[in-house]
């Protein structure tokens, strides 16, 4: 479904993805784990199209198609979401209008005929049950006053509305507590099928006990440093991320030496 | 140089002619207002950007152009359906080149709860009220165009609203400049007494037709007695060729509220005044307003608010959205004279710009001599924020749909304000096709 292949990314004059190489199958969960600083954030930008970066090499290939050759919205169009980890707060434009318009637009870039109110409200119903999410939450400017929960919250229903192929999860977890957590996780959990597939990045791995991976990938100065299981992330609560540093940083050494 | 107050001494010229006809009317009240205005109007002369409220709004180009005054025209029963306004009911009342156009318009209220006469009516029938109000609060002293239509007072409208009255439909006043044959100009006057107790929604309408330039210099007088209730709106839809001074001054009384919409969909030129004075204790005034200039256009709303007496408060949001090479001004002025303690005056001017040549010039003044007040004020001008657009755009929503949405979210908060569903409507689909535009 993707395929990262040496992708490289800077913003302004930092270079920030040195090199990314990524497989991701329909039905997978890959988890991108890393310590602070190590371009998570930005790899997930970068892929839902994000113009303040600029890409310096390398390629996506997604189903087919060129990824960086398409424009966010078009991206989206696509079947890729990206679940943000700071939510925008949009004044004047509540979360239904806020899809409606997004709905039709995908659908007019995929040649479909616009939904219209009777078909939303019951599509809306429908989707609202992932994530126990309230109808008076959506009647609302869109993240504006919501809580840390709220606003995580109304990605996943976003997320369940759009159906995206690949969705891309960024930091979900940060200011959750462990009710919001779960909820979170369960909608996502109910959205998972053989057809799509899911990146979780992620700082800490206790979202990784509610969202399984099938693969951990460490991210460390822009390169994938070290892949495996959900084992790894385990390992990684325990021992922290200074080890991987280590290893890295002292093979880089070898390298400037050699 | 011969041409450069080509206006002003036509205007004068104008005048004597008009007053050489009037025989006996010379002598009365309303005409030596109107006398002294024009000497008021002769001193001053039209301002220049040398004069502090006007140093961002030039208005050479008007002052040295030639307009036909209440020009004739064949603004017929089908230009009306053309350019009304859907679905709205009320006393629906046609001004065409300034001349009050009885067949194309409708009065519904009855008569206990609504005197509605021509202005030039009301100085022969209703002279003791109109001795009584005409000019009482104006700025005709210090501003050249209210000075001029002072002088020329004749067309517009006079409303009163006697006490303890709630006038259930709107009063429309739909000034029409038909400028399909020549470059026409116009000079309403309104006064409107609204009595203790009562309640009424006015609304002006301005609409311009054709290719060539039209001048609207209107005043409008308000009146507004103890505990009434008035909703004003002032809606301005007039083309990139139309020229528009307007001032609005309004007298409170106490525990009255008073509330304007300024809302200018389009127009070329377009000066804005709004004063009110505050003359009694637990009134309130708000102040709200939404302009979305494009291309060459240049709008500029001054607003005053003069707290005269305590407990009183206001309220002001004005709002823009400016594209291409369009300009903006807001000049906001808070008075809070010494007697006026426990004033609370908000004021607020926030504006978006589309387009890098695009500028807006906001300077809000603030005049406190009473120590137990609440003032607050502030002015933003920047750009879309672009992390919204980015998070629309990785939703499917392209970026100009995301504009657009973002900049309706933003207008939306003015438009929230009416009360009028048939304007609230015309003005947002008004203000949709020009977001759209370009």
């Amino acid at each position: 479904m993707l395929k990262i292949d040496n992708l490289q990314a800077k913003i302004g004059e930092k270079q920030i993805l040195r090199g990314i190489n990524l497989e991701v199958k329909a039905g997978e969960v890959h988890a991108i784990m890393g310590p602070n600083g190590s371009g998570k954030s930005t790899l997930a930008s970068v892929l839902a199209g994000r113009e303040d970066y600029e890409v310096t090499g390398g390629s996506v290939d997604f189903n087919g198609t060129d990824l960086l050759e398409l424009a966010a919205e078009e991206r989206a169009a696509e079947g890729i979401f990206l679940a943000f980890q700071y939510p925008v707060e949009i004044p004047g434009v509540s979360t239904t209008n806020f899809l409606k318009t997004a709905v039709n637009e995908i659908r007019k870039y995929r040649g479909e005929e616009p939904m219209d109110a009777v078909q939303f409200l019951k599509m809306f119903k429908q989707k609202m049950a992932y994530v126990n999410i309230d109808q008076s939450l959506l009647n609302r400017a869109l993240n504006e006053g919501f809580s840390g929960g709220e606003k995580k919250k109304n990605e996943i229903f976003q997320m369940a509305v759009l159906e995206p192929k690949l969705a891309i999860l960024d930091e979900t977890d940060s200011g959750l507590d462990i009710d919001a957590l779960r909820i979170v996780a369960e909608g996502v959990n109910k959205l998972k099928s053989p057809d799509n597939a899911v990146i979780v990045v992620t700082h800490y791995q206790r979202l990784l006990d509610y969202i399984v991976p099938d693969f951990v990938h460490v991210l460390y100065k822009g390169r994938i440093v070290k892949s495996g299981t959900k084992e790894l992330a385990l390992e990684l609560e325990e021992r922290g991320y200074d080890w991987i540093k280590a290893e890295v940083d002292a093979e880089e050494l070898g390298e400037t030496i050699a | 140089m011969d041409n450069k107050n080509s206006l002003k001494a036509q205007l004068i010229s104008d005048f004597q002619t008009i007053e050489g006809r009037m025989n006996g009317a010379a002598k009365s009240a309303v005409h030596q207002v109107r006398q002294e205005a024009l000497k008021t109007f002769e001193t001053l002369g039209f301002p220049t950007i040398k004069h502090e409220e006007w140093k961002y709004s030039n208005v050479k180009n008007l002052v040295n152009q030639a307009f036909e005054f209440n020009a004739a025209s064949d603004f017929s029963a089908q230009d009306v359906a053309d350019s009304s306004i859907p679905n709205l009911e009320g006393n629906i009342l046609y001004f065409v080149n300034g001349v009050y156009n009885a067949a194309l318009s409708s009065i519904v209220s009855p008569a206990s709860e609504l005197q509605i006469l021509t202005f030039s009516d009301a100085i022969k029938q209703e002279p003791a009220l109109v001795e009584k109000y005409f000019n009482q609060y104006t700025d005709s002293q210090n501003n050249a165009f209210t000075a001029l239509n002072t002088a020329f007072a004749h067309n517009g409208i006079f409303v009163h609203v006697p006490a303890n009255t709630v006038v259930t439909q709107p009063v429309i006043l739909r000034f029409i400049a038909d400028a399909r044959k020549v470059n026409v100009a116009s000079q309403p006057r309104n006064l409107i007494v609204v009595g203790k107790r009562s309640e009424v929604q006015i609304a002006e309408a301005y609409r311009s037709l054709g290719e060539n330039a039209s001048f609207t210099n209107a005043v409008t007088e308000f009146f507004v007695e103890e505990e009434a209730n008035v909703h004003y709106y002032k809606v301005q839809n007039e083309s990139d060729k139309a020229y528009h001074i307007g001032t609005t001054s309004v007298l409170q009384a106490g525990k009255s509220v008073f509330t304007a919409n300024t809302v200018t969909a389009n127009g070329g030129f377009v000066r804005n005044n709004l004063n009110i004075k505050i003359d009694g204790e637990y009134a309130e005034a708000n102040m709200f307003g939404l302009y979305i200039p494009n291309k060459k256009q240049h709008i500029d709303n001054h607003t005053a608010v003069d707290h005269a007496k305590p407990n009183s408060e206001s309220n002001e949001l004005y709002k823009g959205i400016l594209k291409d090479n369009a300009v903006g001004v807001f000049n906001g002025k808070i008075f809070v004279r010494e007697d006026a303690q426990k004033t609370n005056a908000f004021q607020s001017c926030k504006n978006v710009l589309m387009s890098e040549n695009a500028s807006m010039n906001t300077k809000p003044q603030l005049e406190i001599w009473a120590d137990d007040v609440k003032c607050s004020h502030g002015t933003t001008t920047g750009q879309l924020n672009e992390d919204a657009l980015f998070y629309m755009q990785a939703r499917g929503i392209s970026k100009d749909s995301a504009r657009a949405l973002l900049m309706l979210a933003f207008a939306q908060e003015v438009i929230d304000k009416m009360k009028i569903p048939a304007i609230k409507e015309y003005l947002q689909e008004l203000i949709v096709d020009k977001i759209y535009q370009g």
